[in-house]
Order: C-alpha cells, then sequence, then structure tokens
C-alpha cells in the first residue's frame, strides 16, 4: 500500500513537470511570434553550480542548446539576473568578440536581443531572452512592458517546474520524509474508525505545532 | 569642500531634535535661491568637477575611450564565510561583464570634469551577491562619495532592512544615491526608498531631459531608450533600459553638486523637481 501511495504520488509529481515544461515552451514559442523574432530563450539559474542553463529555446537553437550552461554573471542574460534589470542590446555584429563568443555557444550571432530577469517573489529564477524581432522602428517602451508581462508568466511556470522537480527529488530519495508521509497515510487509511480519529487528532496538533514554528 | 564629515559638520552647532527659542539665526543655510530656480542657474556651465561619482557595478574598464580616467578602482567578494565580504583595495580587474563601464560612460557625457569610483560588486557570481552589494554599498556610504550610482536592485527581503539603513545614513551624510526603478511587478530595492532618487526611462533622445513623476515610487524618468552606451573593448553599442536612465540622472546629479556643493540630498531633489521638463526646466 505504502509502496501503492509513493508511486501515484511520484507519477503525480512527473506528470506535472512534464506539463510545466511544456507551459515554458509554450511561453518562449509566443515571445518569439508576439515579437516576430528569430529566436526566444529561457534560462534557468541552477543555484547548487551557479549557473544559468538553458531550459526552453525556440526558433533559432531549438532542441540543441537545451541543458547547456555557462556561468550565472557573464553574458547579457547574465547581467540581467545580477542586476535585475531588464536590457535591449542592439547592433550586436558591431562587437567582433561577442560575435565569435555567441557562434560558438549558441552557433549563430543576434544582432540585438531583448532580456528580462524572471522573478518570483524575492526570487531571480532565471532570465527570458527574445532575440532578434526584426528592426522595424527604434525599440519603444511599450515593447519593455510586453516583454514584463511575458517575463511574469514564463517565471510562474519556471517556479511551478522548479518545484515539481524538488517533489521528484525528494520522492526518489529512499527513506526520505516523503515516504515517512506515505507510510503514514496507508495506516491511516487501513485504521479502526476509533484509532482514525485519534490518529487524525494528533495529526491536527502536530500541524498547529508545526504553524506556530514556522517564519 | 568639507566633504569628509559632512554629518558631524551639521550635528554640532544644532540640536538634534529640538530647536531652543531664539536660536533660529543658528540655522542658516549657505544658499541663495533665486526667486525662480533654472537650469542655467542650477548647473549653467558645471561640468561635474570636484564631485566624487562612485559607480557601484560591475567594474569599469581601464582607458575606455567613452570612459577615460577612473581616480579609484575597488571590488568586493565573497569571502570564506558566506556573509563575509572582502575588500580588494585595488581592482586590476576592470570590467567582468561591461555593465559598469557602460554607466560610468553616461556619467562621463553628462559631467565630464567629475571624478570617477568604481565599486566592484557584480560578476563574480549570483551566489552571495547580495551580502556583496551592501559591503560595497557600506564602503561607498562610507568613503562619503557626492553620488552613487546603482542601477541595479535586490528582490531579496532579508536585505531590505540593511539596505533601507544605508540609504537613509547615505541621505543624512549628504550622500546621493541614484538607483534604477523596476517597471516589473515585484518589490524590488533601494530604488522604492524615499530616501533615493529612484529613476525610470523616458523615450526623447535628449540625454538632459528628464520628467518628475508625481505618482511615485519612482520619482524621475530620465534617458533611457537607444542610448549609445561604452562597449567593452573601447567600442560602443545601443542599448535600453532602466540601467542607462539612472546614471543620466547622477550626471545631471553631479553637474548640480559641483556648481552648489552646499546642497543636501533634500535641496537637490527640489532642484531636480524645479528644473524637470514637465515642471520648469523645459520652459
Amino acid at each position: 500500500m505504502s509502496d501503492d501511495l509513493r508511486a501515484a504520488v511520484a507519477a503525480g509529481a512527473l506528470g506535472s513537470e512534464e506539463s510545466y515544461r511544456a507551459l515554458l515552451q509554450s511561453v518562449v514559442e509566443v515571445a518569439r511570434a508576439i515579437f516576430g523574432a528569430r529566436a526566444s530563450s529561457v534560462f534557468l539559474f541552477d543555484e547548487p553550480s551557479d549557473e544559468l542553463v538553458f531550459e526552453a529555446v525556440a526558433g533559432e537553437g531549438a532542441g540543441e542548446l537545451i541543458g547547456q550552461r555557462f556561468p550565472s554573471s557573464t553574458g547579457i542574460a547574465g547581467w540581467v539576473l545580477v542586476t535585475r534589470q531588464p536590457l535591449v542590446v542592439e547592433e550586436l555584429e558591431n562587437d567582433p568578440r561577442f560575435a565569435r563568443e555567441a557562434a560558438e555557444s549558441t552557433g549563430f550571432v543576434p544582432k540585438g536581443l531583448m532580456a528580462v530577469p524572471l522573478l518570483h517573489e524575492d526570487e531571480a529564477l532565471g532570465v527570458l531572452e527574445v532575440l532578434d524581432r526584426p528592426a522595424k522602428a527604434a525599440f519603444s517602451l511599450a515593447e519593455m512592458e510586453l516583454l514584463g508581462l511575458f517575463a511574469n508568466e514564463a517565471a510562474i511556470a519556471l517556479h511551478l517546474l522548479q518545484k515539481a522537480r524538488e517533489a521528484r527529488a525528494v520522492l526518489e530519495t529512499e527513506g526520505g520524509e516523503a515516504e515517512a508521509v506515505a507510510r503514514f497515510a496507508a495506516r491511516l487509511a487501513k485504521a479502526e474508525p476509533e484509532r482514525r480519529e485519534a490518529a487524525l487528532q494528533l495529526l491536527a496538533s502536530l500541524e498547529r505545532l508545526l504553524a506556530n514554528d514556522g517564519p | 569642500m568639507p566633504k569628509q564629515e559632512p554629518a558631524r559638520e551639521h550635528a554640532e552647532n544644532l540640536p538634534a531634535w529640538s530647536l531652543a527659542a531664539g536660536a533660529g539665526e543658528r540655522i542658516s543655510i549657505g544658499v541663495e535661491w533665486p526667486e525662480r530656480v533654472t537650469r542655467e542657474w542650477a548647473w549653467g556651465g558645471s561640468t561635474g568637477k570636484g564631485v566624487k561619482v562612485c559607480i557601484l557595478d560591475s567594474g569599469v574598464e581601464v582607458g575606455h575611450p567613452l570612459v577615460g580616467e577612473i581616480d579609484q578602482a575597488v571590488a568586493f567578494s565573497r569571502g570564506g564565510d558566506e556573509e563575509e565580504v572582502e575588500l580588494v583595495v585595488e581592482d586590476t580587474e576592470g570590467d567582468l561583464c561591461g555593465h559598469g563601464t557602460a554607466c560610468a560612460g553616461i556619467v562621463r557625457s553628462l559631467a565630464p570634469e567629475c571624478s570617477l569610483i568604481s565599486a566592484r560588486v557584480l560578476g563574480a557570481g549570483f551566489k552571495g551577491s547580495g551580502p556583496v552589494l551592501l559591503g560595497g554599498l557600506r564602503w561607498a556610504v562610507e568613503q562619503g562619495f557626492d553620488v552613487i550610482n546603482m542601477s541595479l536592485s535586490t528582490t531579496k527581503r532579508q536585505f531590505a532592512g540593511l539596505l533601507h539603513e544605508l540609504a537613509d545614513s547615505a541621505y543624512f551624510r549628504r550622500t546621493v544615491l541614484v538607483a534604477s526603478a523596476h517597471n516589473m511587478p515585484v518589490e524590488s530595492y533601494p530604488w522604492r526608498f524615499s530616501s533615493v532618487i529612484s529613476v525610470g526611462s523616458h523615450e526623447e533622445p535628449e540625454p538632459d531631459t528628464f520628467f518628475y513623476n508625481p505618482a511615485p515610487p519612482v520619482e524621475f524618468f530620465a534617458r533611457g531608450v537607444g542610448v549609445e552606451i561604452a562597449w567593452l573593448g573601447g567600442g560602443k553599442i545601443l542599448s535600453t533600459g532602466n540601467s542607462f536612465a539612472t546614471p543620466h540622472m547622477s550626471g545631471i546629479c553631479a553637474l548640480i553638486m559641483a556648481k552648489h556643493p552646499e546642497l543636501t540630498p533634500f535641496q537637490l531633489k527640489n532642484v531636480l523637481y524645479l528644473t524637470a521638463n514637465n515642471v520648469g526646466g523645459g520652459r
């Protein structure tokens, strides 16, 4: 029973991870389409390694870049992450060094890009970039607002994805806390009504205790 | 200019909490304000000479033609302990990502003779960047610089209290903190504090055009769209962001403070208000 329950919860966490990845992918697809851009991508900030990782890519580089990493405070995505300020850079082709580095890491050299931090509550989760929007007119603040709206959506998707991954990691840890909770739920389901009632009361007390202990 | 310990200079002769009867004459302000504060009065003829502007950022590239000479460069990094911050007295690494060089170039373009100081707090990774930022800001406030340019912000609530204290401390010590506002629906600091000059972007092309915002928390809008910025390797590039509106405001503050060194941050804000394009400066 305990194993079944664990498997069920794990299946839920795994299923949601796929959905959130799809949601994130759809955010970059729509961002690319709305701006008429050549590519759009989301970088996740990976705290343990202090790196930015390609998490979703639409357009140029889709399928190849996912999983590529670089140090968290380098590149334009890095500026945006550490300063938490959205940024637009144009005429990048004028910088041979940038062009070479971009070509080496992503296979193409953007002429310009828009980058915005992905902020959720007080966390900086990553960066959204839109590359090579058509150079029709001068960049406008209205476009910056639009980019901010996409960033908000991407930040929520990224936050959910991280939560789902954490849930899976906890479930995958043998003998972890989740397993203990799952075991408890299994015993509760089989218990006599009287014992069950007592256990639930105890659980309510435990919940109050943990709530008081909170921040 | 008695800039070293301005707070003490003011506190010595004045009661801290009240003013005795007849003591009014002891409060003399060192500046005659004209009937109408104009841009000509505020910064006409000023080059920013003598004013110290600190760029709290990613460092500044040495010898960039748009930046010119840097008078001092220091760096802050994480110590062995997570909370510990180390000061590198002479920073020789320049700029690690280009952001600080861009900001320095903009200040220089407005205030060609101001003194620039680089305090590097960004570029050494994202982890632990909060304590490094606080350490750098504390140092800059203690140095008594006239202007500190902060084209950055943090969303970490745990740092908000300390940042607030530092921002107030700067305000009372006559150091003007100019900080980038956020155009996103998040709580971030220090730009939201009323003791700083917070800056958003407008779309006009003139570098000295700025607007007062009657609906704060953002107090001023400066040029931040399609700005030619200094780029690593001695070049330049076109860029947009509040990060670049902020040094425009810092440059204007430097011009005013060079001409009127006696102004407190409170008075400086008044001058900025009165000379804003949508108040009195555009007419």
